[in-house]
């Protein structure tokens, strides 16, 4: 799926990547994430992602990628592989939410995900007039939208308590701006790293 | 005259002799050998854009252009191979090779046995994937290429691509594997049988000895051809081709043809016959066979893998059944267990097995957008 950010959101996943990685990047899109963490990072990376266009903008970006069906789960990989597994922008794309956060977990020592906060301000004021929200992060129609998970940074927090998912750490942004004070209300895009409790 | 754009034009076949003998995986040691083999490109001055082209069950080293004396025999890969095309010769220095064991010039079992002074006939040892590999070196010291900067190929030219990886990890930078497998399946085998048991019943076998009795086992190959025409194409696009269309506007009530896929498969199978040898199709299947890198590994064929150093294309698609996805995957995977850099791409095509001939323009892109990305 397109980066609908542009790449600003890289340097928060960069950082939390040391160099020489293995990073696995699920629906990785035309690879730029990959390309980057490679250029910067010197990771040994694999993109996942099913659709034929991203799988040949991968190629010519000069970055692995595996054309596979994520929602069919990731049973070719083996348990803790990878260093880190990426889900950038993704998250919501996903019908089984639950079973893609543990398999990342499953095949990564740690996850690193973000997705649009549908809890931000102008969303929660469009539903409040009836509409649903449609905005920059959020730039579909609800007829035409490839997102089919909806949920808060606060919804998302409460799955990981529920699972024993770790929130190891946390940004929220609004455009390019950190946002420290009720993110859930304020920011219009989240990325966490997460962890298994019990690591 | 074919004036086909982007072609590499008219080529012309060249064979390479060795005199140092061949020790095969069966155990025969084979003293001498030629292969013959067409070039397309030119080898660049550092030696480091040359590309081999691997043949699977019935192909040969025409790979691309055609020949002067019978410009309509394109060959087997001319769509993919050329200047300007996803494999450009002006980029790399192609090579294509028939295979020991085979019919086309290379030693095989219609060439002399110098014991004898009669064809090898059935005589000829059974080669494997790695024996192919092992000779292809020797093309490759030959010709000065010291590391490939590819080897690709499909169905069981994957295969060598593959053991390229495993036997001179040093000598080759990309292996691009297309519609192939680690190993085939139980049903896999099954077809390879029931192929050779119609050779090797055929009245005119004579043990393999054919040529020296003046016959070809033409009812067996035809129908090993038929069969295995039937399992290279998807129900879908058997169904869209032929469906149940008739020859004629009725049903004749014999049995003679009524279907167009009988016809079809007739004709197939009866071409094939009229120029293929029959020994070579049961050695060939046999190499299909016994292609098992992981065998060694107590079947682990990520353990097979680790010798490898190349970086690998892995292609499949969606509705070949013979050589189904699955396959390429558990490749992929045991790439992606050895850190190796691996893609993979599985390609949305009706046509099966053959999908893998055909120029899908996804397909295409694909390994255009690879072989671009090689650095020579």
């Amino acid at each position: 799926m397109t980066n609908v950010l542009g790449r600003f959101d890289f340097d928060v996943i960069a950082d939390w990547i040391r160099p020489g990685e293995k990073v696995l990047d699920l629906g990785c899109g035309d690879g730029s994430l990959l390309r980057y963490l490679k250029d910067e990072k010197g990771v040994l990376g694999y993109g996942a992602d099913n659709d034929p266009g991203n799988v040949l903008a991968c190629i010519r970006n000069g970055v692995n990628v595996i054309q596979i069906n994520l929602e069919a789960g990731l049973s070719g990989f083996e348990d803790g592989f990878f260093d880190h597994v990426v889900m950038s922008l993704s998250l919501q794309t996903v019908r089984h939410t639950e079973q893609m956060l543990a398999e990342m977990l499953r095949v990564g020592r740690e996850a690193v995900v973000s997705f649009p906060n549908f809890g931000q301000r102008s969303h929660r004021e469009a539903i409040a007039l009836g509409r649903m929200p449609v905005s920059k992060t959020l730039p579909y129609q609800w007829y035409n939208s490839p997102n089919v998970r909806f949920f808060t940074m606060a919804d998302f927090e409460a799955l990981c308590a529920e699972r024993g998912i770790a929130i190891r750490e946390r940004l929220a942004f609004e455009g390019e701006n950190v946002v420290t004070e009720d993110p859930n209300l304020n920011a219009s895009i989240a990325v966490y790293r997460l962890g298994r409790n019990n690591l | 005259m074919n004036t086909t754009k982007n072609s590499v034009g008219e080529a012309t076949p060249q064979r390479a002799h060795f005199d140092t003998p061949l020790a095969l995986s069966g155990g025969a040691l084979l003293p001498a050998f030629d292969l013959v083999y067409e070039t397309y490109g030119e080898l660049n001055a550092s030696r480091s854009n040359a590309v081999l082209v691997c043949h699977a069950l019935s192909g040969n080293h025409h790979v691309a252009g055609w020949h002067a004396d019978n410009p309509k025999n394109l060959g087997w890969w001319d769509n993919l191979i050329g200047p300007g095309k996803p494999l450009d010769t002006r980029k790399f220095f192609v090579v294509g090779v028939n295979n020991l064991g085979g019919c086309y010039g290379s030693t095989g079992p219609v060439s002399n046995n110098p014991a004898t002074g009669k064809p090898w006939g059935a005589d000829f040892p059974v080669v494997i994937v790695e024996d192919w590999v092992a000779a292809q070196a020797r093309l490759a010291d030959r010709l000065g290429i010291d590391t490939w900067a590819a080897v690709i190929g499909g169905s069981l030219g994957g295969m060598q691509a593959m053991q390229w990886t495993l036997d001179y990890p040093e000598r080759i930078r990309h292996a691009v594997v297309i519609a192939s497998a680690p190993k085939l399946t139980a049903q896999n085998i099954a077809f390879n049988e029931v192929a050779r048991q119609a050779i090797l019943t055929d009245p005119d076998f004579h043990g393999g000895h054919y040529c020296e009795h003046g016959v070809v086992p033409a009812r067996g190959l035809r129908l090993a051809r038929m069969l295995g025409h039937i399992t290279y194409l998807s129900d879908d696009q058997m169904a869209e081709k032929f469906g149940r269309k008739l020859r004629q506007e009725d049903l004749q009530f014999n049995y003679g043809v009524d279907f167009e896929i009988e016809s079809y498969l007739r004709y197939q199978g009866d071409k094939f016959a009229g120029f293929f040898d029959a020994n070579t199709y049961l050695i060939t299947t046999k190499a299909l066979d016994y292609y098992d890198p992981a065998r060694a590994f107590d079947g682990n064929l990520a353990a097979a893998l680790a010798r490898a150093r190349a970086d690998f294309l892995v292609v499949s698609f969606s509705t070949d059944w013979r050589f189904a996805p699955e396959r390429s995957r558990e490749i992929v995977f045991g790439l992606v267990h050895n850190g190796l850099n691996a893609s993979y791409a599985e390609i949305e095509c009706s046509a099966g097995h053959d999908s893998f001939l055909l120029d899908d323009p996804h397909y295409h892109a694909v390994l255009r957008a690879y072989f671009e990305g090689i650095a020579v």
